[in-house]
This record gives C-alpha cells, structure tokens and sequence, in this order.
C-alpha cells in the first residue's frame, strides 16, 4: 500500500514547479546584462555591484539586521519564559487571557497590528512623554511583541513532549526550581530555543506592513526600501539582492539539514550497538 | 485439495528476503497460528494473505481459486488488526457496519445483521457508543465483530490480545475460541506470544527469518520439537551437547561434557558417535532433598543457586558440583508459608529417560 | 478531633512554597504577560476608543484619549461607523476581500491536499526532504516572493514571453495589476500554511485504518472518501483558517499585484491611514475587519488544541 498514484505524483510535481519556478526566474534574471528588466540581453554581474554601491539599500540592511538582532533574542527570552509559564505552572490569575494573548499574534492580519502599536505609541507619548520619537526603539518593540508569541509556541509545543520525569526527577534531589530550569530545561530545550531565535530574527527581517507603521523617519528597514522600489515594477538590483538572501538562507537550511541528518544517524548507530 | 494453498511465497524488500519461500496448507475451519519473533517476517506473511503486500513470488489460492493478484477489497478474506483500527469517526454500529454498506446491502438488513454480530461479541449495548467512548477489550470486540460480520471465509488476526492485559486476554482467548467454533470460520492468527499460540490454535506453524521452522499440532511443537531453535522458542529448555554413545530399541545414550551419560527416549534416526544435543524441559525434573533414584543415570547432584516464586510454581536454578545450570519448575501443591526446597540447600534431581530427547540440530 | 482540626486541617490551608519559589514563578508568568498587556491587549482597546473618537487636524488626528477639561466626560460619537456604513466603498471592499481570501483558499487546498498527501506517503528520507521545499519559502523573503511575481507577470515577463513564443496569443496579455495576479500572490505565498497542518494530519493517520476500510472492501476511491478525508479534516479545516485570516487582512500583495481599483480591505485600511489621515475612521475599519475575523481566529484556536491533542 506504499505505492503513490500518479494523479497524487503528477501533482506534487507542478505543486512544487509552483512554489519555485518564481523563485527560479527570479534568480536568474538578477544576472540578465540589460536594464529592461524582463528582457534576457546576456550574462552580467552589473545589477550585484550596482546593488553595493546603494547606499541607501546598504544601510537599510544594516538597519534591519540590527533590529533584527535585538529583537530576535529579547523575543527568544520572553517567548521562553512565556512557554514556561504555560506549560510547568498550574494555574494562576488570567491564565486565559494569557493563553489568548499568546496565540492571537499569530493570526492577527498584520495591518491591525500595526495600526494598534502605533496608536499605542503615540498615546503613550502623549500621556507620559515616552517614547519621544519612532524609530529604531519603537520597531523592535513591535517586533520582540509578535515574534515572542511565535517563540512561545516552539518552546510550548517542545516543553509538552519533554520527560516531565526528568524535571521531578531534579526536584526531587532537592534542586531550587529556579536552578531546575536553569540546569535541566533550558538545556533540553537549546536546540528549539534557536530555532525559535531563528525564526524570529526571520519574521523581524521579512516585516514590512509593521515596520512601515511604527517606523518614523530616518528609520527605514530593508523591506520598506524594497518595497518602495519594487512599488514602481520590476528594477534588477532587487532581484540582486533576493538572489543573495535566497543564496543565505538555502545555504543555512541546507547545511542545518545535514547536521541534523548527521546527528540522526548518529543517534541510530547509537541505539543499534549494544 | 486444502482449503488455502500457500505455494512457494516470498516477498523481498529492498532486496532484503523476509518472507523465504513458504509452502503451507491449511484447511477449512481450522484455527492455524503462525508464531514468531519480531522480524520473522509473520505479518508480512499476513498482509500477503489480506492482499496488502504482493508476494515478489509464489501463489496464494483460496478453495482452489489464485487470489494472489486480487487486491484487498475484493478477497473473500478479512483482518482483524494489531491496532484494531476502529474508525474513530463513527459509531460502533456504523463500523461494524461498514463491510455491508460497501455490499449493497438494503439498511434493514445491514441493522439486523449488525446487532446480531454485536450480540455474538455482547456489546449490543454500546451501538451508539463513539470508539473513544470503549476500552481496550471492547475495541477489541468491535474489530473483531466488525471483520466478522462480512462473513468471510478466513478470518487473519494479527496479534488479537497483545494489546489486553493478562485478565482480559485469558478470558478473551476462550470468547474467540468459541466464536470461531461457532461460525467455523478458517482463523489464521499471527503471535509472537507463545502462550497464545498453544491455547487457541489447532495447528502452529513456528516462524524464523522467514521460513516455517515447524509445523504441528501444540503439543507435537511443544513435546517434540524438531530442533532446539523450536525448542527454545517454545517453552523453557535445558539443552546439553554430547556424543551418542549407544542406540537401541531402549533408549540413545549420550555422553556429555555437563552431566556426563543421559539417557534419552530411543531415536531410530540418530547414529552412534554423532553429536547432538539432549534436552529436557524444566517441568519433567524432579527435585528432592533426599536421593530417590535407584539408579545413576540422569540423576544429578546440585544445590540451590536461584529460587522464582510465581505463586502457582516455582522456578529452581540448579547448580551441579562441576559448574552447569539447570532449570527445574515445580507445582506449588501443598499451602505452607514456607517453601520446602530453599536458596543454598542440596538437591537430588532425576527425569525418566522417556522425557528426555534428542535433537540433531 | 481536636488535634485533627490542630494539624491537619491547617496545613492543608496553606501549602507552604518557599518565597524565592513564588518570586521566580511570578517573574516567569508576568514577565511576558506584562509586555503582551502593555503591547498588545491595550493597542487593541486603544483602537477601540479612537474609532468612537472625532478626527480633528493635528498630531495626532484624532481628539484625545482623556480629556482633561471635561474630566469625567469621555466623548463617544458612532459618527465613523455610521461613515463606513452609509459609504459603499467600504462595503464592498470587505466583500471583495471575503472573496478573494475564500477562493484563493479552496485553490490552496486543491494544490496542497495532493502535496501534504505525497509527502505524507513518501519514505521518511524523502518525506523530510519534500518538507523542507514546502518550508524554505518560509525563510525566504515574502515580500521578495510576491516580487517574483511581477517578474513573472509582467507584459514581456515570463509567462507572456512563453505564451507568445508558443503562439496561442499574439498580443501579450495584461496579467500584472489584476485580480488574477492577487490571485496567484496569495496562493503562492499561502500555500505552505495549507500543506504543513495538512501534512500533520495525514501523516498521524493510522494506516491501518485505511488497509481496514480496504480490507472491509472499499475501493480506494472509497477509502478517501469515507476514512481519509474525515479523519485529515481537522488538518483541512486548521489549514483553511491559516490561509484565510491572513489573506482577508492582505495589504502587500493586493499593493504589488493588484491593479488600482484592488479594493481589498488591508489596502484600504492602510490608504485611509496615510493618504486620507483619517485615523478614526481607519480604526474603525480596523475594528470591524477584526470582529468579522473573531469567529475565524476562535475556531482556528479551537481546532489547533484539537490538532495538538491528537484525533
């Protein structure tokens, strides 16, 4: 019964077309030595040094990069904690509306979040003066309060699949649970606290419809300047610049896949010896 | 000609042999058990029968007709899964029902038929129920009755009890036996739980690497045992390599490195000077504290070395003056609080030659 | 008597945990409670306030949250909503975005049921492989996914140079800044979140179940019918949601693909923001977008506790 119908092949095969056909012509296009973009007129790196001597897109990854780092791993700590609190606590006050407050992030259609920070931010300076301006401090604030809610879930989901065992086996040799975390979860969960670190670096590095709304000027991220670009059609540079991050984040995926395929076979080779 | 035909079956995955070239027949009616280790390749076997693998070659005919090539929902054969694999989305009548729907079976008939076969497993009760509503004994009951009401002329059951626990599983034995008695449809169950084999089947065929190492009734399997694989496999054994030193119509008569000359009951096959092994199950020794036998013979000098206490019986681990183990199981017959027979005390064991044999191989 | 109510009843009452336990466990439960309060729940109901609010020019557009001078008195006025229900503009644009969300989730699932059912039966080395593919999209720039498009819609884009060269047209067609571009947008950059809560269920369904259905005599046809798909619906229904939530509050994609007349409500939302400057009656939009996104967004969470629990 392990045998695939063709229909189910046949459409695994344009699914997939699907997914990277764009992306191929994509990448080959950033190559394409002519400025009507869509024309293949020859072989040429010209849009990949034109792209380097931009200095606004130069900066603007900078930017994001930064924002992107901060937020990434203040998110990662507070999803933690977060993930902690609803899985190795009993009750407590509001536990509900924090299970709420957890989840909703993830579905809510970004224009609304947005809209909701900004409006926030500008009451706040307007009743305690704080924060003077929106910039840099008001995007990662927006970014560390959607990622965290993504962070939360990973760390959730992996918490609920741990050998609670192990936890009362600590406990029960007399550890403080502040040190239980510390010596026993946090170690267990490493590997999904980077992966959640990744995906919220990921998530604050592809925003664009928050970032425009919390952002103030002299403060824009990379998105927002493609985004200005790309508005007016298609300019080769951009897909210089998706070839690179496409090139990045293949790369990454491709060599974590390996070392984690490696680390699998490991762990069989392991279990099979007596 | 027999009922179902198994004709020279074998089935390889990834060029890896599981199932070797099997042969088999087995008769209508019958309750047949394939017993075997995990990785003998016994489900494979079954899922060939139930047409969910093809065999890579060989034939399975059913009253003398190919369905080797028919695929599963067109055999006149039903599976009664390890998992039991209840639709969880309907109800217990919907599927013990479902065979019927895809029968073109009228409703009224399709609802007569399923409280009759829910009476047979008594869980007429529960028709309504959702299976995340049922314990493990009554999923059961539903896979059970839900394969059966088909009617088909062979039932397949793979491992039916491994999922109850010790209670259920006795009184559930009995339940498929007189079920089975009662429709007197062909039964053939995969275990890898000896116990399970010798209570419910007619005939056992024992399984390893893919090939019917025997096949017999559960006493000719557990009695005499073609070679000490089945042996071990089936039971507990004390098994002894040694020399054969006479043979006659009396008994065969090896010596051994362990327990020097053993007599065995006499086999006409073996040849003197050959090597072999002498075997006597634990039960057949008796144990006592004082000499009982007259002669010398398979009587052996020991003390106490580990003592299991099962309530019903007792397991002795016996070591002998040079050195070798033997396992004897005594019946707990008499009520004392303490046992007789106790850790580090001196023990005199002896077997009548005609429980003893000889295997070749 | 007298010692049980002494002793037992007592230490019953007041379990007793250390106070450097309750400080951690505190520090662990309000810490990212506060910061979501602070910058999510409040956002919301600030939201809430300022589409009952009048616009007024200035910074920022809208009257104050508290009123000082009339102290206890907070102006109400339903004057937004009344706006957004008398002008059609804004009728239709839900409607059109309802729309555009549904059809272009009902194509997610016919392209990824096929998919999530493949990798699902593939063996475990492919099946890890197939899944990445359907993934590494994720990690890849959506904005710049949603600009492959225009590379491959434009008017001597890929598709158009195909068609022509091919010679079933002769003029290129005008496929860029059209519903149908929207179209396409959102289902390619939705369908990962159809295929990985589909994969998820099928990938738990017991095989054995459908070898039962099969073996009680359903044709494979039937086996989808009756087993398969009722037992991967929660994994539909999850997918359906996570691919219709987002696309009904699109903003991007209806930006770049869509012509100019795209009245999706995320466009609409966001032009009424900047262009328009009318921040009450933007967050009115808002506030209504949300309410007609409140029984979806429940059910999702309802079904993903389902998922995780198991069927």
């Amino acid at each position: 019964m392990k045998q695939r119908s063709y229909f189910v092949t046949t459409a695994m095969f344009f699914g997939y077309a699907f997914l990277y056909v764009p992306i191929a012509v994509l990448v080959i296009y950033s190559f394409n030595d002519s400025s009507i973009p869509t024309v293949w007129n020859g072989f040429s790196l010209r849009w990949y040094s034109a792209l380097f001597e931009n200095e606004q897109i130069i900066n603007a990854a900078l930017l994001s990069l930064k924002i992107a780092l901060i937020s990434a791993t203040l998110a990662t700590f507070l999803g933690t904690l977060a993930g902690l609190a609803l899985t190795q606590t009993n009750t407590f006050k509001g536990r509900l509306l924090f299970t709420g407050l957890i989840a909703a992030p993830l579905v809510m259609p970004e224009v609304i979040t947005g809209l909701s920070l900004l409006l926030v931010f500008i009451s706040s300076e307007q009743l305690i003066g704080w924060p003077d301006s929106r910039g840099t401090l008001t995007i990662i604030i927006a970014h560390i309060t959607f990622s965290m809610a993504f962070v939360a879930i990973i760390i959730q989901s992996r918490l609920a699949t741990l050998d609670k065992s192990l936890i009362e086996a600590a406990t029960d040799l007399g550890a403080h649970p502040f040190r239980v975390t510390l010596d026993i979860t946090l170690p267990l969960i490493a590997p999904a606290m980077l992966a959640a670190w990744l995906l919220a670096f990921t998530l604050s590095l592809d925003d664009l419809v928050i970032a425009s709304f919390v952002s103030g000027p002299g403060s824009s991220t990379l998105p927002m300047v493609i985004f200005s670009k790309v508005r007016l059609g298609v300019t080769p540079d951009v897909n210089a610049l998706a070839t690179i991050i496409i090139t990045i984040v293949g790369l990454g995926v491709v060599i974590s896949g390996w070392v984690m395929y490696r680390q699998e076979q490991r762990t069989i080779r392991r279990v099979q010896q007596p | 000609m027999s009922f179902i035909q198994i004709e020279n079956i074998s089935k390889k995955f990834d060029g890896v042999t599981v199932v070797d070239n099997i042969s088999q027949d087995i008769n209508q009616g019958e309750l047949f058990a394939i017993l075997g280790g995990s990785g003998s390749g016994k489900t494979t076997l079954l899922r060939m029968l139930a047409g969910f693998e093809r065999p890579s070659s060989g034939r399975i005919l059913l009253n003398g007709k190919d369905m080797t090539d028919l695929p599963p929902y067109q055999r006149p054969v039903n599976m009664m899964f390890q998992s039991y694999a209840v639709f969880p989305h309907m109800s217990v009548a919907k599927n013990v029902g479902y065979g019927l729907v895809k029968e073109n079976i009228k409703k009224p008939e399709i609802d007569h038929r399923v409280e009759e076969i829910l009476a047979l497993v008594q869980l007429s009760s529960f028709s309504n129920r959702k299976p995340n509503q049922l314990s493990g004994g009554q999923l059961q009951r539903v896979a059970l009755a839900r394969a059966l009401i088909k009617k088909p002329k062979v039932l397949l059951l793979d491992e039916p009890l491994a999922a109850l626990d010790k209670k259920l599983r006795e009184q559930t034995q009995f339940e498929l036996m007189n079920i089975q008695h009662e429709l007197g449809i062909t039964f053939i169950l995969v275990t890898h739980d000896q116990e399970e084999a010798m209570t419910l089947a007619s005939r056992i065929a024992v399984m390893n690497e893919g090939k019917f190492i025997q096949t017999g009734t559960p006493t000719e399997i557990y009695e005499y045992p073609s070679n000490r694989f089945v042996a071990d496999f089936v039971g507990s054994i004390n098994l002894f390599e040694g020399i054969v030193a006479t043979n006659d119509s009396n008994a065969t008569q090896v010596k051994t490195d362990a327990l020097g000359l053993l007599a065995a009951s006499p086999d006409a096959r073996v040849n003197v000077g050959e090597t072999l092994w002498v075997a006597i199950r634990p039960e057949k020794i008796s144990l006592s504290k004082k000499t009982i036998s007259s002669t010398d013979i398979n009587s052996v000098k020991g003390a106490v070395w580990d003592l299991g206490y099962y309530g019903n019986h007792c397991v002795y681990r016996i070591k002998t003056d040079n050195g070798t183990y033997l396992q004897v199981t005594t019946q707990n017959q008499s009520r004392a609080t303490g046992l007789d027979i106790n850790w580090k005390d001196e023990v005199h064991l002896s077997w009548d030659p005609a429980c003893c044999m000889v295997l070749r191989e | 008597m007298g010692s049980g109510l002494l002793y037992g009843v007592k230490r019953v009452s007041t379990p007793k945990v250390p106070t450097s336990e309750r400080l951690w466990q505190l520090f662990v439960i309000y810490l990212p409670y506060l910061w979501l309060l602070l910058f999510f729940l409040v956002p919301f109901l600030i939201i809430f306030k300022i589409s009952f609010s009048d616009p007024v020019i200035g910074q920022p557009p809208f009257t104050p949250l508290f009123d000082s001078s009339e102290s206890s008195f907070i102006h109400v006025t339903l004057d937004n909503y009344r706006f957004l229900f008398e002008d059609n503009l804004y009728w239709l644009s839900y409607l059109k975005s309802a729309k555009i969300a549904a059809i272009s989730t009902f194509w997610c699932l016919l392209i990824g049921y096929p998919m999530a059912y493949g990798i699902a039966r593939a063996k475990p080395v492919q099946r890890n492989i197939l899944l990445m593919l359907v993934i590494l999209p994720f990690w890849t720039s959506f904005l710049l996914r949603v600009y492959a498009w225009m590379g491959m819609l434009s008017t001597h884009g890929l598709i158009n140079t195909a068609l022509l060269a091919s010679g079933l047209i002769e003029q290129p067609l005008k496929m860029l800044y059209s519903d149908t571009a929207v179209y396409l947008g959102i289902i390619y950059s939705y369908l990962p979140f159809m295929i990985l809560p589909l994969y998820a269920s099928l990938e738990r369904l017991d095989n054995s179940m459908r070898e039962a259905a099969s073996d009680l005599g359903a044709s494979p046809y039937r086996v989808f019918t009756d087993v398969t798909l009722p037992l991967s619906l929660p994994g539909v229904i999850a997918g359906c949601l996570l691919v219709f939530i987002p696309a009904m509050g699109e903003y991007v994609i209806p930006a770049l693909l869509g012509g100019l007349d795209s009245l999706m409500i995320g466009r609409q939302l966001f032009n009424e923001f900047y262009s328009n400057r009318d921040w009450p009656v933007a967050t009115a939009v808002a506030t209504i977008l949300l309410i007609i996104l409140l029984v979806p967004i429940m059910l999702l969470q309802r079904y993903q506790i389902a998922q995780e629990d198991g069927p």
